[in-house]
């Protein structure tokens, strides 16, 4: 199993389409960057430009923190894309180039295939999540500094002391972590039903952009079913960048507003994850390889 | 002799369409076997009821012995096989595929076995190049190469001269043979070229439209008595009458062309010759058209889903 899992993992970082996507997160966050560095002060004039009238803001309110917050809030939307460009293709690509049929008269189970396969494709997009993590927090740190991160919600603001805000991240990450592995194991289910990854990949980003308008659209019919969509859950690892306040409207350092919305949110992303890999097997293992 | 592939009642259906009905088969420890259809007949889908790539809808497999569903592991770890084009790893080197398919059949291959490896194949030139950059027939040698790499007992090739030229087609024909006598290897090599076929099996079975048309060795299907003689004369007109009026009647087959046709045992061949020469008939030609191709198209043509003609 280990030789699988090293051997999908090799062809995986051996492909050239595997590095579109780390190229194009860098040139994404680094045009960002380069965009608030030289006329970020204005954006965030026209960002609080409501609030300015009501409070007076002291500090650097554009720091690293929330640099990294917009470049979050902006690609984490666009994310899922460059994942189901590898996951979508795992099965369907070998499909498509014939080895599939070489790979299944090899002695291992067709189950074991399918998880080093998932295996593989959850690296990948941990590798991707990490680099994005350190392009996004690290370098921006490293070209702003850090401050206080002072973030407008739909009905108030929050702000966050610069010392509390880095686990936020890396719990943040963590969490982004899990709703990208469901994007990956959707793409790798639909994986097993075509014989290339054109179509596997459009599906994905169609489920996902369909159920992203369902997610957020306020239609009592609708919101319904919204607890049910993995769409409506990826969102929240914003919810660890709210905090609690005791009973004097003090913020309570380190604490998360709504932490039994984040453990439910994360726990439907895992039953999906593992719902989709479920499914994959139990579609792999029935399957004819006529291609 | 030791049943290497034996499958019995096997039947395939896609929906509404029966690819494979009802075949039964055995293949024996040694043998070269080939395993004959035209395009469509059912023999892929066997082969990959063979190697599991296809779920029979019913019917037993065995191989080495061991019913195929629990034990494929192990029979898998003993089969090398090339289904139809050999696909692999576009990007990368046929060293890489070679040393990646090997780690994957189980096996710890050394640089010094592999580069053999690729040597016997005759791709040593061509090792450390992306496979992208081969052409078919290098690419059919290499699908080869990665079959034989964990030294299998069982060699399955399914349609292994497709798509290559002459030279190819000789290679790959005369792998078979080494392969067969040399290293002992079973071999079940379908192919729909015929000539191929009968150069290296031991062993053929015909199917059609999924059934089995007809199974047996070499020479009890190239039966000599069914030797079809095609005659060119100086007048074969005149030819015709003389073998008509001539204890030779009994062979003479209808005319297709101007040629006079004959059916015989092979050994008489040189009798009849003789004896048209007595007859002052001027023989330009005379030719044994026998091959597995007209026992083939006889066979098949006629859909006449017949017994085994076995030892």
């Amino acid at each position: 199993m280990w030789a699988l899992i090293q051997i999908e993992l090799y062809k995986i970082f051996r492909r050239p389409r595997t590095y579109i996507a780390f190229a194009a997160i860098a040139a994404l966050i680094l045009t960002i960057q380069l965009g608030l560095k030289l006329d970020g002060e204005e954006y965030v004039d026209f960002m609080l430009s409501g609030l300015k009238q009501s409070f007076d803001f002291q500090g650097k309110i554009l720091n690293g923190y929330l640099v990294c917050y917009i470049i979050l809030q902006l690609l984490l939307i666009h994310v899922p894309l460059m994942i189901a460009l590898i996951a979508a293709d795992m099965i369907s690509g070998e499909a498509n180039m014939g080895t599939l049929r070489l790979l299944l008269t090899k002695p291992f189970s067709r189950t074991q295939l399918v998880l080093a396969k998932f295996f593989a494709t959850s690296v990948y997009t941990l590798l991707l999540l990490i680099w994005m993590a350190a392009l996004a927090l690290f370098v921006s740190i490293w070209l702003f500094g850090t401050n206080d991160l002072f973030i407008t919600k739909t009905y108030y603001a929050v702000q966050l002391r610069a010392d509390d805000v880095f686990w936020r991240y890396m719990a943040a990450f963590g969490f982004a972590a899990l709703s990208m592995l469901t994007v990956a194991a959707l793409a790798f289910f639909l994986s097993n039903f075509a014989n290339n990854s054109i179509g596997p990949i459009v599906a994905t980003m169609s489920i996902i952009i369909f159920f992203t308008v369902l997610s957020t659209m306020n239609i009592p019919l609708y919101e319904k079913i919204q607890p049910y969509l993995f769409t409506s859950h990826m969102v929240n690892w914003k919810e660890f960048f709210d905090e609690k306040v005791d009973a004097n409207n003090v913020p309570i350092l380190g604490s998360v507003q709504d932490m039994h919305q984040i453990s439910v949110s994360a726990l439907v992303l895992v039953a999906h994850i593992f719902g989709f890999l479920g499914l994959s097997i139990w579609v792999f293992n029935k399957k004819d390889v006529l291609s | 002799m030791q049943n290497i592939i034996s499958v019995s009642n096997l039947t395939k259906q896609f929906k509404n369409i029966t690819a494979v009905n009802d075949l039964s088969f055995n293949v024996q420890q040694g043998d070269v076997y080939g395993f004959l259809g035209q395009n469509g007949a059912g023999k892929s889908t066997t082969i990959r009821m063979l190697l599991t790539l296809i779920i029979p809808t019913e019917g037993k497999i065995e191989l080495f012995g061991m019913n195929l569903n629990s034990h494929r592991k192990e029979i898998l770890r003993n089969i090398g096989a090339v289904i139809e084009k050999p696909d692999v790893y576009q990007y990368l080197s046929a060293h890489e595929n070679l040393k990646m398919f090997a780690r994957l059949s189980g096996m710890k291959i050394s640089d010094k076995q592999l580069s053999e490896q690729i040597e016997m194949v005759g791709l040593s030139a061509r090792a450390k190049d992306k496979v992208q950059e081969f052409s078919q027939g290098m690419k059919q040698r290499l699908g080869i190469a990665i079959a034989l790499t964990h030294n299998p007992e069982l060699i399955i090739l399914d349609e292994p001269t497709n798509g290559l030229d002459p030279q190819g087609i000789a290679d790959i024909r005369n792998l078979i043979l080494h392969l067969s006598r040399e290293r002992k290897k079973t071999i079940l090599v379908s192919s729909h070229l015929l000539n191929e076929i009968e150069q290296i099996a031991t062993r053929v079975l015909i199917i059609d439209e999924g059934k089995k048309m007809v199974e047996g060795t070499a020479e009890e299907l190239f039966d000599p008595a069914q030797t079809l003689v095609e005659l060119q004369t100086g007048d074969n007109v005149t030819a015709f009458a003389e073998v008509k009026n001539s204890l030779w009647k009994q062979y003479l087959q209808p005319q297709r062309n101007s040629n006079v046709l004959l059916k015989m045992p092979r050994n008489l061949l040189p009798e009849f010759n003789i004896w048209l020469v007595q007859q002052n008939i001027k023989v330009f030609s005379l030719q044994s058209r026998h091959s597995l191709e007209d026992y083939f198209l006889q066979v098949t043509s006629g859909k006449q889903h017949v017994g085994t003609y076995t030892n």
